[in-house]
């Protein structure tokens, strides 16, 4: 971390100085970690049609943290991404048997977990209270430990990509062509599953659980009206979350605004942008 | 070149102008159960080297089914054989072009992206190198495709789509081309295109072809055999024989005295 403070300490910002808001400069460490994650992860969900299915996870993120509450954990995170694992893998299993992600099935899960969030938060007349800041997130609360353990994901997810990218596309775009290439992903999509479980459910205490499932669509659904192949879409999917992440962190710190909610602005800005040029390439 | 062959599964003499005796898929007393509905029951015929066999039937009929108990993808009772020249038994080396879905327009998949995902282990999310590419070009001129190499996916025509699906199937080069509804999605002149292709294909490779149909009106050019299927084999004969007979009429419900034409 002394590194990262040393090589902030160049950017010509205030809070850049020396010795001084280390939250932000953890803050945008977060941010450089995180998003090419996003970026990466999004462009899956959006081809594999996932987008209702990631919010559904994110959800249970969120029981994830009360039940990590309610058992008295001092870091409800760690309890919180086991539970989303968890889900993760059920999700995967009911996905695979009934073969398509139907809404219907989706929204039944997304339901019965966040009602059993509040359910358990609330039990004994308890004050909801606490949990706000999971729900709008606040970037006070990036830890070290918290980057650390996101930038090991990404590790994971780029070896997932260059291992197992083609089987995953190939099957989420026509599963009949890849059942007689003789694909099988199902291991693969646990753990692409997994990967957004574990990322949400970190991200959430300073993203906020009403922003972040943007962060896992708008930037592929953006980088998809303006590229022509995988490689322009992937590239355009990292760099635009990049570039919004880093922006919403100043307009966040420069007006008071939730960091989650500034990034997913400016996605939605950029967005609607990549909107004007599709179809001019 | 016709050969007359003696047909074991009790339908007559049957014209070939495939050639018996290089190699040959026998499948005998073929039965497929899916959740206790009999899909298939009792399929025998053969599949000879060379010989392009349209399957047809209504919908329902188990033509899928039938395809996919060649693949091996689903149970089925029964036997399917794969005899090289001179009765060797041996694993057949497929090739299967499946029904296809149509594309969402907006799929940021190139052509090359999508055959380069499917023949080798470059992740595709990275810019494919050259010797990949040039690999892709040559698969894809098998089909005369090379000119979609670049086109995204989702804006292909139906028939651009098969010729690209159909180039994946051979590669690497199959013994058995298997094609699911492959004219469906595809216009006039694109289905002649697709039958001239698939008719020089296995003169080239020496394969064999065996294909679903709706499209009547090509069977009497390009097929040699046709299977009429409903849940078991109704009739096995030339296009005329078959598009003629009493079976075909009744299953498509077809006045009598109507030539084969369409439905």
């Amino acid at each position: 971390m002394e590194f990262w403070y040393w090589l902030v300490s160049w950017l010509p910002f205030e809070w850049a100085a020396p010795d001084s808001m280390l939250f932000m400069k953890h803050a945008l460490l977060a941010i450089l970690v995180v998003t090419p994650l996003f970026g990466l992860l999004s462009t899956m969900v959006v081809e594999s049609r996932m987008a209702f299915f990631s919010d559904a996870l994110g959800h249970s993120a969120f029981t994830g943290m009360a039940i990590g509450a309610i058992c008295g954990l001092a870091d409800p995170v760690g309890g919180a991404v086991v539970f989303a694992i968890v889900i993760a893998f059920l999700f995967t299993l009911v996905r695979q048997k009934t073969r398509m992600a139907s809404d219907t099935a989706i929204s039944v899960f997304s339901s019965a977990a966040v009602a059993l969030g509040i359910f358990i938060s609330t039990m004994g007349g308890q004050s909801f209270t606490k949990f706000n800041s999971l729900l709008i997130g606040d970037i006070l609360s990036v830890s070290p430990a918290e980057i650390g353990l996101l930038a090991i994901i990404l590790i994971l997810v780029v070896v997932l990509w260059v291992t197992s990218f083609n089987q995953m596309m190939l099957s989420s775009v026509h599963q009949a062509l890849a059942d007689s290439r003789g694909i099988k992903v199902v291991w693969k999509n646990f753990l692409f599953t997994a990967a957004i479980a574990a990322v949400v459910t970190i991200t959430m205490s300073w993203v906020g659980l009403l922003v972040i499932n943007s962060l896992l669509v708008l930037p592929a659904a953006a980088a998809r009206n303006l590229s022509r192949n995988l490689h322009q879409y992937h590239l355009i999917s990292v760099l635009g979350g990049l570039v919004c992440g880093i922006g919403g962190l100043m307009v966040s710190y420069y007006l008071g605004a939730s960091t989650g909610a500034s990034i997913t602005v400016l996605l939605a800005l950029w967005f609607f942008l990549s909107l004007l040029f599709k179809g001019k390439h | 070149m016709r050969f007359e062959k003696k047909d074991k599964t009790g339908f007559g003499r049957i014209p070939l102008r495939g050639r018996p005796g290089t190699c040959q898929l026998r499948v005998r007393d073929l039965g497929v159960t899916l959740e206790s509905d009999t899909i298939l029951q009792g399929i025998n015929f053969d599949l000879n080297c060379r010989e392009i066999v349209a399957l047809i039937g209504p919908n329902g009929a188990g033509k899928s089914s039938l395809f996919r108990s060649i693949l091996g993808q689903i149970p089925y009772s029964g036997t399917i054989k794969f005899e090289l020249a001179g009765g060797y038994p041996s694993r057949p080396k497929i090739g299967y072009v499946p029904q296809s879905p149509s594309f969402d327009r907006d799929y940021p998949i190139s052509v090359l992206d999508f055959f380069a995902a499917a023949i080798g282990r470059w992740p595709v999310f990275l810019p494919v190198p050259k010797s990949l590419r040039t690999r892709v070009e040559e698969c894809l001129s098998r089909v005369h495709g090379e000119a979609l190499i670049d086109k995204r996916i989702g804006t292909l025509s139906g028939g651009e789509l098969q010729r690209v699906l159909m180039a994946l199937a051979l590669e690497p080069i199959p013994q058995i081309l298997i094609l699911d509804e492959p004219l469906s999605g595809v216009d006039v002149g694109g289905e002649h295109l697709l039958m001239e292709m698939l008719d020089e294909i296995r003169q080239t490779y020496d394969l064999s072809i065996f294909f679903s149909t709706h499209d009547f009106n090509t069977l009497q050019q390009y097929a040699d055999k046709v299977i009429l299927l409903q849940h078991s084999i109704l009739k096995v004969g030339t296009p005329s024989e078959v598009l003629r007979s009493p079976e075909f009429q009744s299953v498509f419900h077809l006045n009598l005295g109507m030539e084969g034409g369409d439905n």
